[in-house]
Order: structure tokens, then C-alpha cells, then sequence
């Protein structure tokens, strides 16, 4: 999947897609994520239309109703500016899988080109924004978790990782198990709880191990799934979205 | 013992999943495999050409295998190898079956073969009064237990070195109770050498079949299927049909992924193979040699274009290794012969989706089984289409058992959903319900579940759009 990709040079303009785990839960991760990339001299177009990637009902075993909230969002973002995702595995879901999804279609080519067009939000500040960040905040040590799909179909875990190691005054502890997956699945969570709430606890477990308070990740479905097993658990974990994280510190 | 007729996946998951002992087994044997495996490819552009280049090969065999597989038959004949074709497992037995009978025989030495494993051969000879004796280390421990494998490489994986003292100790007569490697293995092997002196009749599976010259080729670590193959005067190997590639050059780099992905070896203790049986002036070797072609359901996987990838495998199984929630659970928990990721997608289609659908749901497509396939098999792509199998309407599905979900009240809620994310006012009408009432949801359905294992989510009082709105971003 980690194919070598060309990247474009500064656009003027952005489409934003905000992922619907970070509307409902999490949109301190998507205001902050709007704001590097504003600071960047980008205008960020957020369509008000939008809504979910869809890949909730494609991993489920619901590729027609995948197929409707993805046309939708294909039609949304219409315009031809990159489509900035704060979320590797739903901007998986829109490069690699949207072209699967409409296979065979009249939809085929639009949607390989909608692929195209899309990228995870810390590829696209350190591969073509070349983003330049200043740390003012307090010394501290964090870890680092990669949703699987930011790994292995986005291949951007390095750009997440480069980024943090901008941070003067940030300690980056990588864990043990980095790749292993943290169990949240989608409704695989749901459907079976216990072997997802297992993988929740090992990853904790490699978390805490690095002594750092805090992980920081690009995914908002795993850090409310890792953090909620925790907090569950009483093991008091925070977590923080990237986004949140570096635009917390470098802003003044 | 596996009882498959009330196969109870969340209560083997439960089962699993409590017992220390098991996961602590399988850590550290999976943990140590993917080690070897990452060393012995230790130059990731030679794997990735060598798993193009198999993928081609496998995707090559498959897209001419009745015209392989009639050449394989024709080359054997030739020399002097008998071919027999099964259908159905039931048939492929009685194949072995009959063959025993022939010779008188009533017992029956057995290499490593999972294929012998779907057929549940040792059950079925056992009702005709015949021994089936497992002659793999592995394979001969969990047969002193009564235990079917739990991997499709290293079956008694499960179990650590203390658990396989007492085994021994207790079932095997006159053993003394030792914890020391070297040990075990000097009773194993006391214990399987007359066997091999006194048995009849010898079976084996096979890793790879070559039509152009009707070779059978064999790869294992312990000298057991050398064993096997050659020391009885007669030889039964086992196979499923998609194991056959066209050309001997092929084996290869066919070989260097099966051993490097299944044990992280460069090449196994022992490459047997097999061409023929014992030649006049010849001094070793079996008097006759069969081979038994197992199709049970592959033909129909065959017939799909994207289902066919299911057969590419060539059981190394590295994608059990490698997968978070097998190494959880280990493969009794699977219920069915083949666990892991490639039993979610292998066990079904033979089995029905009815019958062993759910093992499809048991994955996060976390895409680590996919990463690590030799062969390129797209698993994950292949697990989503079991699923959707499970809900689809009659005309729709192509698996056997498909549908068995179908009125499920799941499909419903997908069609909300789909609305709710197709028509905007609802989904702003229902993010903002959320943000004010998300607190009150009742702790019930997917939520219950959500929160069996974790705290409850904490819907934000105001949603990324209304934010946006807020600040003046450009909306479109």
C-alpha cells in the first residue's frame, strides 16, 4: 500500500475533512488542525456538508451503505484542492479503499482521482507544507501511538514522528509494541469487547512502561478507545490528538 | 475436542482469553517466530520482489489448475505414483481407508499434514478400528492430549515445556517426569522408532506439487516425514488440490518464503522430494506410492475471481503470528482446523457462513496478516467480504451459507446510518441531540458492549461544524 507518492507543491487552499469521531468528540483535535494549517498562510475550506468516510459500514460488511455516505462526500469535496484528513485510518479509507469501493463503477476514475487528493494531516505538513515549528512549552516526555492504518496503508508514521521531534522541549518515548494494533477495530470494538478491551490493556501497558502521562496520536478512535479502557481500568491516561498537541505549544 | 456442532465462538473467546497460562505461551513463541522471520529477511526489497515474483506464480497455477492438476496426474502415472481424486473429505478418507485395507494394514504412521486435519482422518480411522499415529513432535504431544492442532505450523504451541513434562509423564507408559529439552525429545524418539520399524503404511501432506515433472515436495524440520515417506512400503501423501504449481524452477522462491515466513529458516532440516516409488535395484524407498487430490469446496473458491486469492496460501502461517487477536486466543478458540486470519476467510467458504461465519468478525483489519503474506493474499479485503456475505440478500452472495445474517436488525441500523450521513440536516440535528443529550444515552446495545471495557464516551457540547461555523471558516 505504501506506495512512493509525489507530492504537490503549497496550494493556496485546502478542503478540511474533519472525520466524524472528531466532530462529535474530539473537535478541539479538528480547531487546532485548521489552525496550522491557517498558520501556514493556507485557506482552509471546511464544506459544511460533509459528514463520515464511510469506513464504519465498509468494515463492517456494508459496502452499499459505505457506498452512499463516500459518493456523498465525493461530492462534497468537489473541487480539485487537496482534502487535508486529521486521521490516518479515515484518510486510508478515502486514498485506498474508495477506489475498491466504487470498483467496476461509472464512479471508478472520479474516485481514484478523489484518492488522489487526499492526505493525512501530518503527511501533508511535513511533506508538502515543510512545516518549521518553534516549542514554547514546558519540558516533557510523551509516547507515541500509531492507528493502524496511519502505519500501513497512509505509511505516514514517520511524518507524525518527525514532527514531534521538532519539539524542543518534548521527549519522545517510543513504545516497545509500536505496531501492534490497540484493538479498537471499529465495530470490532463492539462486537467483541473483550478481545478488544485485551489488546486495550497490553497497549496500556506498553504506554505506562514508557513512563511518559501522556500519548499522543493521530487517531481520535484509538485514543478514545485507549484512553477509555484506561480510564475504566483506573489507570489514568491522558491522551491528545497530534494536532492538539503541537498547535498547544507552538502558538503564542 | 473441537465440537463443531455447537461451535460457541464468544465463549472459546472467553475461555481463551482467561487463561494466563495460554497467553503467556503464545507471546513468547509468537514473539520469538517473528523474530526469526525478520532476520531471515532481513533485506525487505528481496522480500518484496520474492513475494511479487510467488504471488505471480501462485495467481499463474491457479488461473490453469485443471490443466496442471491433469498433467500432475499424467506425470505421476507415469511414474509410478497412483493418483486418486476426492471431492468431499468423506471420500478422501475412504480413499486412505481402502488403500489400509488392501495392505491389511491397521495402523498408520503420520507426518505433519493439516489437510489430513480437515479431513479429521484420525477420528474416522479410529471408527474402523485403525491407530493413526502422529509422528511430528508437535502433532504427537497434542495427540497424548486428545487435542486438535492450535496452529497450523506449530501445533502444540500452546502448551510450554512444564505442560508438555506432565503430558508425557502421565500418558505415556513407563516415562519418567523431566523438564529438560533434550530429555522429552529422547522419549519421543524412543517412543516412535519401533513404530516406524513395525508400520505398514506411511502418510504425509505436501507443501508443493510439480505438474511439468510430478514431484512432491516436502519440507519439515524433524526427519519424521522422511521417515514417513520412505520406511513403510507404502506412501500416502495428502494434498489439497490448489497446491500444485507448473514448473520445478518455481519451488525455489516458493521455498525460501514458506520456510523463511513459517520458522524464519533459510531452507529446513530436511527438502524431501518425491517422484517416484522404490525403482527396481533400488534399496529404500516405498513399493507404492498414492497420492490423494483433496478438492472439498476449492473448486468453488476457485470459480471467484477475488475469493480465488484464498487459495494462493501455502499455510505458513506467519499471518497467525502476526495477527493481535490469534495471539490472543490461540486456535482452539477458532473451533475449525484452519485458525487465524486465513481461517476467517478459508474456514467459511469451506465450511458455510452460516456455520463458521463469525470466525470473519474476530479481526480489526489492523492489516499486519496482510503486511507479512508471502503470497499477497489482500486478507483484510477478503475478511470484508465475508462479512458482507453474512448480510447479503439471496441473489447476492456466493458463499456458501451467505445471507445468514441478512435480517439481522444490524442491516437496519446501517440504513440509518446511511441516512444520517447522506442528509446533512440530520446529521447536524443529531450531532447537536448528541452534544446536548449524549450524557443521557441508556447504557444499552453497542453502547453496553462499548462500556463493558471502557468508560462511556463524552460527547462534546459542540460539534466540529458548529465550531467552524463559529470561527468564520469558510464553509462553501
Amino acid at each position: 500500500m505504501q506506495a512512493k507518492r509525489q507530492y504537490p507543491s503549497k496550494p493556496d487552499k485546502v478542503y478540511f475533512f474533519g472525520t466524524c469521531v472528531i466532530d462529535l468528540i474530539y473537535p478541539d483535535a479538528g480547531m487546532a488542525a485548521i489552525q496550522l494549517l491557517e498558520r501556514e498562510g493556507l485557506e482552509v475550506i471546511f464544506p459544511q456538508d460533509q459528514s463520515c468516510c464511510g469506513q464504519p459500514a465498509f468494515n463492517s460488511g456494508f459496502p452499499d451503505e459505505a457506498r452512499k455516505v463516500a459518493r456523498e462526500q465525493m461530492r462534497v469535496f468537489h473541487r480539485d484542492y487537496p482534502i487535508v484528513v486529521p486521521s490516518g485510518s479515515c484518510a486510508g479509507m478515502m486514498r485506498c479503499h474508495y477506489p475498491e469501493l466504487f470498483e467496476g463503477t461509472e464512479l471508478q476514475a472520479a474516485a481514484e482521482k478523489f484518492g488522489g487528493r487526499v492526505f493525512e494531516l501530518t503527511e501533508f505538513l511535513t511533506r508538502v507544507l515543510q512545516v518549521k515549528l518553534e516549542d514554547f512549552g514546558a519540558p516533557m516526555k510523551v509516547t507515541w501511538h500509531s492507528s493502524c492504518h496511519a502505519l500501513r496503508e497512509m505509511g505516514v508514521t514517520e511524518d507524525s514522528k518527525s514532527l514531534l521531534r521538532q519539539l524542543k522541549n518534548v521527549e519522545l518515548v517510543e513504545l516497545q509494541n509500536e505496531k501492534e494494533c490497540c484493538g479498537f477495530g471499529g465495530t470490532f470494538s463492539v462486537k467483541h469487547p473483550e478481545i478488544s478491551g485485551s489488546m486495550a490493556r497490553d497497549k496500556i501497558d506498553d504506554i505506562q512502561a514508557t513512563g511518559a502521562p501522556v500519548v499522543i496520536s493521530g487517531d481520535c478512535a484509538c485514543l478514545l478507545h485507549i484512553t477509555g479502557a484506561a480510564e475504566k481500568l483506573r489507570r489514568p491516561l491522558r491522551g491528545r490528538h497530534i494536532a492538539e498537541f503541537i498547535w498547544e505549544r507552538t502558538h503564542d | 475436542m473441537i465440537d463443531q456442532t455447537a461451535f460457541n465462538f464468544k465463549q472459546n473467546i472467553s475461555k481463551a482469553l482467561g487463561d494466563r497460562q495460554l497467553r503467556a505461551n503464545l507471546k513468547s513463541a509468537m514473539d520469538g517466530l517473528k523474530a526469526k522471520r525478520l532476520n531471515v529477511f532481513a533485506d525487505d526489497d528481496e522480500l518484496q520482489q520474492l513475494r511479487t515474483l510467488c504471488n505471480a506464480i501462485k495467481k499463474r497455477a491457479l488461473s490453469r489448475l485443471p490443466q496442471l492438476l491433469e498433467q500432475l496426474e499424467e506425470k505421476c502415472a507415469q511414474n509410478g505414483i497412483q493418483v486418486h481424486w476426492a471431492e468431499t473429505t468423506d471420500a478422501a478418507c475412504r480413499i486412505v481407508l481402502d488403500i489400509m485395507k488392501q495392505h491389511g494394514a491397521s495402523r498408520l504412521l503420520k507426518g505433519k499434514s493439516m489437510v489430513s486435519e480437515e479431513m479429521h482422518l484420525n477420528q474416522y480411522l479410529q471408527k474402523k478400528g485403525i491407530e493413526a499415529i502422529e509422528t511430528d513432535l508437535g502433532e504427537f504431544i497434542i495427540q497424548l492430549d486428545g487435542e486438535p492442532p492450535s496452529h497450523i505450523i506449530v501445533p502444540a504451541v500452546h502448551k510450554n515445556k512444564d505442560q508438555i513434562a506432565k503430558t508425557f509423564h502421565e500418558k505415556i507408559p513407563g516415562a519418567p517426569y523431566t523438564e529438560v529439552v533434550e530429555e522429552l525429545n529422547s522419549i519421543a524418539r524412543k517412543n516412535l522408532r519401533q513404530k516406524f520399524f513395525e508400520g505398514q503404511i506411511g502418510l504425509s501432506g505436501v507443501n508443493f506439487a510439480v505438474a511439468e515433472t510430478g514431484t512432491l515436495c516436502l519440507v519439515e524440520n524433524e526427519g519424521n516425514g522422511r521417515m514417513c515417506t520412505t520406511v513403510p512400503p507404502v506412501h500416502i501423501a495428502v494434498m489439497g488440490i490448489e497446491k500444485v504449481v507448473e514448473r520445478m524452477e518455481e519451488i525455489p522462491p516458493l521455498l525460501r518464503l514458506l520456510t523463511g515466513s513459517a520458522t524464519g529458516q533459510l531452507i529446513t532440516t530436511y527438502v524431501n522430494m518425491i517422484t517416484s516409488p522404490r525403482k527396481p535395484g533400488e534399496k529404500d524407498g516405498p513399493k507404492e506410492v498414492h497420492l490423494v487430490l483433496l478438492d472439498n469446496g476449492r473448486s468453488k473458491i476457485l470459480a471467484d475471481a477475488e475469493l480465488r486469492q484464498t487459495l494462493y496460501c501455502i499455510r505458513c502461517g506467519t499471518c497467525l503470528n502476526h495477527c493481535p487477536v490469534y495471539t490472543r486466543l490461540g486456535g482452539h478458540a477458532y473451533g475449525f482446523v484452519y485458525p487465524g486470519p486465513i481461517g476467517e476467510i478459508l474456514t467459511p467458504q469451506i465450511e458455510g457462513l452460516d456455520v463458521a461465519g463469525e470466525l470473519a468478525t474476530a479481526s480489526t483489519l489492523c492489516n499486519a496478516c496482510e503486511e507479512v503474506c508471502p503470497v499477497m493474499i489482500p486478507i483484510p479485503r477478503l475478511i470484508r467480504r465475508m462479512r458482507t456475505e453474512s448480510y447479503a440478500k439471496n441473489s447476492s452472495g456466493t458463499v456458501k451459507g451467505h445471507g445468514y445474517k441478512a435480517n439481522f436488525l444490524e442491516s437496519t441500523a446501517w440504513t440509518v446510518w446511511a441516512k444520517m450521513n447522506t442528509i446533512p440536516w440530520l446529521n447536524s440535528l443529531n450531532s447537536r441531540m448528541l452534544g446536548l443529550l449524549g450524557g443521557l444515552l441508556p447504557k444499552a446495545g453497542p453502547l453496553k458492549a462499548w462500556m463493558s471495557v471502557r468508560s462511556k464516551p463524552k460527547f462534546a457540547a459542540k460539534s466540529l461544524h458548529q465550531r467552524v461555523k463559529e470561527r468564520g471558516v469558510n464553509r462553501e
